[in-house]
């Protein structure tokens, strides 16, 4: 095989596994719209939120310490060395599933029934609002996020793939890091741990009656209350699991919560309401990316042109097929 | 009482048509505008200029062009950064190229120039709607912020990626630079605002503005009676980024004289921000535009001013603080009254009727 071919292997590759990256926060998106209407812009937030509260956790920092200390002249900081990483997750999971209900308490509660454009506005005050808490509770330096999950690049592979080439070419062998293939699994795994959930379970077929239909659901009986505490507290899980696998990555900061921004144009491209729509749109834009800074990018000598590139992806695809590769027909009546 | 219209006959066609029918109103928009062309410019410091006044009217601007499109016609857009920043840096490429040019027709061509960008921009709304179309609009805020940071033509291949004014004057007196006084920058945006918003108000009322909130109450329905979308929603995006070019350029030339595109334009700096000004002032409504502009200028300051003054936090806690106000309020706003301030006025003026006799 060609170096170059090889080359072009390994960017699809590397290109198919951050796009799992973008599936990860688009997957919260759609979860939550389905079942609540709410097109949750605060999903970023959310994933920031988590990875903070999780590093806030293992290394035992007293939530609020500068508010505190500059208040009253204290000098709180920690209150203990660390904690394992287990109990961390799962007190983080708490965490989450408490803001749940907290969001449900005091914004959704008083939404229904609202026009969605104020219902998203809503969210992006709930971003804002939880970016600030977040910052005020846990601080806002960059912090390392470490819950033992391997990374740099994969050695076994980079030695699978060295005698591919042809010989005699200097063909060094694909790179990827592990901690892609790690969150690619980790991915699979919720994903179809979802599925089985909303397949075979009460609970699960619930969520699905209300997916589909708020007013049929709440007639035979399903609270629509509790479920969309349960979607969000589910959406806050999958934002956890997206905060660890980035703040792994780049180190937990506020460009985390930008993932959201990241995760639109997936949305746009694998429709708002399907599941399977946000895994093949993260894997599409994820190689389009990949693909288009190396063979396009070129071309423009600035480069960067992931910033917009997937947006613009998104959007030509979308003059095709308005509502997206997956997302409901839209039909409209006067 | 204070507000009662009895007794005050509309005997022409003229008169029905008027912008304020009402002689309250008239006598409190004069005094107003009294206030603000005759009093102001003699007692207004550097700090009222920078702080309050000149962002307000600039931020108005942008309010009014975003409520045409989100408010009146119904497409929503998170794009008003890149626009904002198509206006400043047209600003900056004219005034290299032309440099005897008045400062004014400088800002206005930027103005149309923002609006054929617009027009590009606002094609994918005929066919894609409602969140897409929110989300697609992103699209023209990260391309255009990108085209501007990074293709070195569009800041005449300066080093730090900057732009920066040059001195332009009206009638003698600088309007633009660093040595601009107060009152001069102040009166500039005044006239261009007050002149731009009558003119909006004015194209609301007429056929235009007629077909702009018919499309927005129901497309397709609107469509039917006769009113083209192709037409109607291209004219709403290029009139909508004509406003909010003019206000780029003006927030470019006269507010801060130099920018950096990545920071100035960002879509948590501008955009954001302006679609909460016309969601806290009340969609659709020329009011709210400068209400929701006033309140979101001045809310940080006042913060700032209770937080860092008054109990003693330090600047970035006191950040924090605002970024979660900020979250908080929206959300209150939302919940409480979510047809904005235009609506508490308007419920005020019911009240201001009858008072201090209810019943």
């Amino acid at each position: 095989m060609s170096v170059e071919f090889l080359n072009f292997i390994e960017t699809v590759l590397n290109g198919l596994m951050s796009g799992v990256m973008y599936s990860l926060v688009a997957l919260g998106f759609v979860l939550i719209f389905k079942a609540s209407g709410v097109f949750n812009f605060a999903q970023g937030v959310f994933a920031l939120f988590a990875a903070l509260t999780l590093v806030g956790y293992q290394t035992g920092q007293v939530p609020f310490a500068h508010l505190i200390n500059e208040l009253f002249g204290t000098n709180y900081h920690n209150w203990y060395a660390s904690m394992p990483n287990f109990l961390a997750i799962l007190l983080t999971m708490v965490t989450m599933i408490a803001l749940a209900w907290i969001i449900e308490r005091l914004v959704l509660k008083h939404l229904v029934n609202q026009d969605p454009i104020i219902l998203f506005m809503a969210t992006i005050g709930l971003a804002f609002a939880l970016e600030g808490v977040g910052d005020l509770m846990w601080g806002s330096d960059v912090k390392v996020l470490d819950v033992g999950i391997p990374s740099g690049g994969s050695v076994w592979l980079e030695e699978a793939t060295i005698g591919l080439a042809a010989e005699g070419s200097d063909y060094y062998g694909m790179y990827v890091d592990v901690l892609n293939i790690w969150a690619t699994i980790i991915a699979v795994i919720l994903v179809v741990s979802l599925a089985l959930f909303s397949q075979y379970t009460k609970t699960g077929r619930a969520l699905r009656a209300v997916a589909d239909d708020h007013q049929a659901a709440l007639s035979v009986g399903i609270s629509l209350r509790s479920i969309w505490i349960l979607v969000w507290a589910i959406s806050g899980f999958i934002a956890m699991v997206a905060g660890i696998m980035w703040g792994t990555e780049s180190g937990v900061q506020f460009s985390l919560s930008l993932i959201a921004l990241k995760a639109l144009p997936v949305l746009i491209l694998g429709g708002f309401t399907s599941i399977p729509g946000a895994i093949i749109g993260g894997l599409l834009i994820g190689v389009g990316e990949k693909l288009a800074e190396i063979y396009i990018g070129g071309y423009f000598e600035t480069g960067a042109i992931e910033n917009w590139f997937a947006y613009v992806m998104a959007l030509v695809f979308l003059l095709f097929r308005p509502q997206g590769l997956f997302g409901d027909k839209i039909i409209e009546r006067v | 009482m204070i507000y009662k219209e009895t007794g005050q006959y509309k005997s022409s066609y003229k008169s029905d048509h008027a912008i304020f029918p009402l002689l309250q109103d008239k006598i409190a928009f004069s005094t107003l505008m009294f206030i603000a062309f005759l009093i102001i410019p003699f007692v207004i410091n550097s700090y009222w200029e920078k702080a309050i006044l000149v962002p307000f009217l600039i931020f108005s601007l942008a309010a009014i062009g975003l409520n045409i499109l989100t408010g009146y016609c119904g497409q929503v857009s998170l794009g008003t950064g890149g626009f904002m920043a198509v206006g400043a840096f047209s600003t900056y490429k004219i005034m290299t190229y032309f440099p005897d040019m008045n400062i004014m027709i400088i800002i206005l061509i930027s103005g149309l120039i923002t609006a054929a960008v617009g027009i590009i921009f606002g094609l994918p709304s005929l066919r894609i709607k409602g969140f897409y179309l929110a989300v697609a609009t992103l699209a023209s805020q990260f391309f255009l912020v990108w085209l501007f940071n990074k293709v070195p033509w569009f800041y005449n291949y300066s080093d730090t990626g900057q732009i920066t004014v040059s001195e332009r004057t009206m009638f003698g007196i600088p309007v633009t630079g660093a040595e601009a006084p107060s009152y001069a920058t102040y009166l500039f945006c005044l006239v261009l605002v007050v002149t731009l918003s009558f003119a909006a108000k004015n194209l609301i009322r007429s056929k235009m503005g007629r077909s702009w909130m018919a499309i927005r109450d129901m497309d397709i329905a609107a469509e039917i009676i006769g009113v083209p979308p192709l037409k109607t929603k291209l004219s709403a995006f290029a009139i909508s980024s004509f406003y909010i070019g003019v206000a780029g350029a003006l927030y470019f030339a006269v507010f801060l004289g130099a920018i950096e595109v990545t920071e100035s334009f960002d879509i948590m700096t501008i955009s954001f921000p302006v679609l909460f000004m016309i969601i806290i002032g009340g969609l659709g409504s020329m009011l709210g535009s400068f209400l929701g502009a006033a309140f979101v200028v001045t809310l940080p300051i006042g913060l700032k001013f209770l937080m860092v003054d008054m109990v003693g936090l330090s600047a970035v806690t006191a950040k924090h603080f605002e970024i979660t106000i900020w979250g908080l309020l929206m959300i209150v706003f939302l919940i409480v009254e979510p047809h904005g301030l235009a609506r508490l006025w308007s419920i005020a003026k019911e009240k201001l009727r009858r008072w201090p006799f209810p019943y």
